[in-house]
């Protein structure tokens, strides 16, 4: 087992060199100018030149690779072309929003997903299952930002519960203005991330509850909450993982329009604005660390499956 | 012996000590800071106003740098940090005394050597800076309060330049920053201005908070434009980074926010009908929006071919299109701006008058063009940009041209058209951008009329004229108001003439703050201090 974590660790790293690689040679090669950007609109040619000279954009593609590389080797990630802030500095004040809409928005999901998948389809084709389907197809049919304004409109704007945007730290303010401003965006993406996990978990249900072991069970005479729990939903709980899995790598990596409608000011909206502002430097940072997010999660997945289904071995 | 109270008296007293608790408790919690939260029309990213043009760039230096003059709302030069100035008789050197008590944030007196080398510093970069340089044989102090100006020859808009006030405005730093060379970003944030810079909770692309610096010594003049006494009434100003239009309403509406600085005309009904919301132009020059061919290629490298491509465009299709409320915008041909001393539409011709395509068509027949496709650059993700291509390009293709709209985001555009290529190897014929008016207010901060070619210098489209540049020369040498307009006209002309640039509309942008503010204060640029919140 350890074996497998370490060649999986190992196994991490070329594909961390090829993302690095693919997204310098990607920047490089679209249309833009960071200089011009810094230098605004009225900068003359001569200006555009020496700004490119400060920033080493006038160095050879492979030397300004490789001098990033020997720089993020060494612990530095560069600092943003345009506000001279550190990248890690940018990255690490974007986090917070960005992992805690991501670890509320999962929470919840899982709490309201799981027992409604099992429940639609231990109730398989009646209005209990149709309800959850019917919640499922506007999960996925709405768009986020529609959902969004919804909330902003009902829970903010006329009822005056929560705040209409922005973020607080839970750390820099307590958890009671943390959950106030975090509720309106993690129940917008609550809803597509419930009609994703309940799906799923319907769809690996109704397979094993036709399976010989789950009749054999009900035969002993156990009640169904334990048929359903014990022996059914554990069976089938590596697909819901998976599906977690990756739905919180993705929040992680970047819920962009979220962000924008709730101002949170989160890891996508980060990515956004630096490649609008084509700051290279931020650009290859997050992406970088969203790449190794996905890493790290497909590791701790494939690992979980051991634990959740003690038939699977890895050598 | 105690009485049982009756209910409702019971509930009466209760709820009187509770009140009187909160009451007690509203006294005993400390002050909270006045906090002003502005949603800007950007983010701010870059920190130095000098060595970027950028107009957030320029809205942070007013608020914690201060300047040598400022424009008042007669646009006529007032002394800010100068207390007196003298000229020589032969105008050949110009003594300012600062006022008394002007202090950098870090508590260091502000002195001549470090106006010296701001204004050196300014004077790299700027357009008017730098002709001013051309006639400054040296800069520096006489004691710690005085700066002293010596030129080569007499120049009639020292003053003038010093006032400038838009970008690059000529902030003055303390004189350890202001020898970064400016090409490099200045290290700290230290100024003289009415408001602290507080790095610590700047996250770019997030928020920028300046606090009230205490130790700024306003004037007693009453404030306008940016001269005036800059009196600071809240203790800490937010500017706060809102990528969403609808957000940055629902913030206003729910009072999360207080000011925004650009709200779009599609959503100003909405906050006009808030009688909680005020909402007014404060920009009396507003912005001019521009037509720029590159004269280095064909078609456009004829002047004849540049002349028709103006000739079809109608400044008022454009601005319908673009703006679509005529309250807030105005048809204008001065290259100069509309309600400025140097306003003429000499040589707008049929630009104001509604476009004609049909002359246009005559032109280009009369000129022999040959059918090369017009590359116009189209920058589609530019809520004030994006409208203009789609009506120039169907003006142009009315009158003949073969055109090549190609859908571009801005910033493709912006380093795309550095490029002084022919279009099929990167480089373009057109583009369209705008201007706040007070960036192109005369014929020295106006780059499109500058005629210093591809390698002199020249602003992107590098036409190369040295009668222009004479006339640009004459401007900066004329002794009045009235000479500087006529030569002014000329200039216009000429360019009109020669089609090195067309102003295409000018229009206006209402800004929307809660009522609860006082004092909210005109000018060619936001500015916050004055500002009170009830």
């Amino acid at each position: 087992m350890w074996l497998y974590i370490f060649k999986r660790v190992l196994a991490a790293i070329p594909v961390m060199g090829f993302v690095a690689l693919f997204v310098f040679l990607l920047l490089r090669l679209t249309p833009g100018d960071p200089a011009a950007i810094i230098a605004g609109d009225a900068a003359t040619p001569e200006q555009l030149v020496l700004i490119r000279e400060r920033l080493g954009l006038n160095d050879p593609l492979h030397v300004q690779f490789f001098t990033w590389i020997w720089d993020m080797l060494r612990g530095d990630f560069g600092t943003s072309l345009l506000s001279g802030t550190p990248v890690t500095k940018m990255i690490l004040s974007r986090l917070e929003p960005t992992v805690s809409l991501a670890l509320t928005t999962i929470v919840l999901s899982i709490v309201i997903a799981v027992p409604l998948g099992v429940i639609a389809a231990w109730k398989q084709g009646t209005i209990i299952d149709r309800f959850v389907m019917a919640l499922s197809v506007i999960g996925f049919s709405v768009p986020i930002f529609v959902l969004g304004y919804v909330m902003i409109s009902v829970f903010a704007m006329d009822l005056r519960w929560f705040p209409v945007q922005g973020f607080r730290s839970i750390f820099d303010h307590g958890p009671g203005p943390f959950f106030e401003r975090i509720a309106l965006p993690t129940m917008t993406l609550t809803l597509l991330y419930v009609a994703l996990i309940a799906r799923i978990t319907r769809t690996s249900m109704l397979e094993i509850l036709n399976d010989d072991y789950v009749r054999t069970a009900r035969a002993k005479g156990l009640t169904e909450g334990r048929v359903l729990m014990r022996h059914a939903l554990r069976n089938c709980a590596v697909p819901i993982v998976t599906v977690i899995g990756i739905g919180f790598a993705l929040i992680i990596s970047g819920v962009v329009v979220t962000e924008s409608v709730f101002n949170l000011p989160g890891i996508g909206r980060l990515t956004v604005d630096a490649v609008l502002a084509r700051d290279y430097p931020v650009i290859q940072g997050v992406i970088l660390l969203a790449s190794l997010i996905y890493v790290i999660i497909n590791l701790i997945i494939d690992i979980s499956y051991v634990f959740l289904d003690p038939r699977i071995r890895y050598a | 012996m105690s009485h049982p109270l009756k209910p409702g008296v019971a509930a009466l007293k209760g709820a009187l000590l509770g009140v009187s608790a909160l009451a007690v408790a509203a006294l005993a919690a400390p002050v909270e800071a006045q906090t002003l939260r502005a949603v800007k029309h950007s983010a701010l990213r870059v920190l130095d106003p000098i060595m970027t043009t950028a107009y957030m760039s320029r809205n942070h230096g007013y608020m914690i740098f201060d300047t040598l003059f400022a424009l008042d709302e007669s646009m006529t030069p007032q002394p800010q940090m100068v207390d007196s100035w003298e000229v020589s008789e032969d105008g050949l050197i110009y003594r300012f005394t600062l006022r008394e008590g002007l202090m950098f944030h870090d508590g260091t007196p502000v002195t001549g050597d470090d106006v010296a080398a701001s204004i050196a510093r300014w004077g790299e970069r700027d357009g008017m800076g730098q002709m001013l340089m051309r006639f400054v044989a040296d800069m520096g102090s006489d004691g710690d309060d005085v700066f002293v100006m010596t030129l080569s020859e007499p120049y009639g808009l020292v003053v003038d330049s010093l006032a400038k006030p838009s970008s690059n405005v000529p902030f003055i730093m303390p004189k350890r920053i202001a020898e970064t060379p400016s090409s490099e970003p200045i290290p700290e944030q230290i100024g003289s201005g009415p408001f602290k810079w507080v790095a610590d909770e700047f996250q770019p692309g997030v928020i920028a908070v300046y606090e009230k610096f205490e130790g700024y010594v306003p004037r007693s003049e009453p404030p306008s434009w940016a001269s005036g006494g800059k009196v600071v009434k809240v203790d800490r100003v937010e500017w706060v980074v809102m990528p969403d239009d609808q957000t940055k309403l629902n913030a206003l509406l729910s009072e999360e926010i207080d000011y925004w600085e650009d709200p779009p005309a599609d959503l100003q009904p909405i906050i006009s009908a808030n009688p909680d919301i005020e909402m007014r132009n404060l920009n009396a020059l507003g912005y001019q929006t521009i037509v720029r061919p590159n004269s280095l290629h064909p078609p456009f490298d004829r002047p004849e071919i540049r002349r028709a491509a103006i000739q079809a465009i109608s400044q008022k299709d454009v601005l319908d299109a673009m703006i679509g409320n005529p309250d807030l915008y105005l048809v204008c041909g001065a290259m100069f701006i509309c309600g400025t001393p140097l306003e003429t539409d000499v040589g707008a011709g049929a630009l104001i008058t509604g476009g004609d395509p049909e002359g246009a068509k005559a032109m280009l027949a009369e000129a022999g063009y040959d059918g090369t496709p017009v590359v116009l650059m189209h920058p589609t993700d530019v809520g004030t940009l994006r409208t203009q291509p789609v009506v120039v390009a169907q003006a142009l293709r009315d009158a003949g041209f073969n055109v090549d709209l190609q859908a571009m985001d801005w910033q493709t555009l912006v380093g795309r058209r550095a490029n002084q290529g022919p279009p099929a190897e990167g480089g373009w014929n057109m583009f369209i951008t705008n201007w706040v008016g007070a960036d192109v207010f005369n014929p020295l901060t106006n780059n499109m009329v500058g005629g210093q070619g591809p390698t002199g210098g020249g602003w992107f489209g590098w036409p190369e004229d040295a009668d222009l540049e004479e006339l640009r020369l004459a401007f900066t040498r004329a002794g009045s108001v009235e000479e500087q307009a006529k030569i002014a006209a000329q200039i216009q002309e000429h360019v009109y003439e020669m089609g090195y640039y067309a102003p295409i509309g000018q229009y206006f942008t209402n800004t929307a703050w809660l009522s609860s503010l006082e004092g909210v204060l005109d000018g060619p640029a936001p500015f916050f201090w004055n500002i009170e919140k009830n």
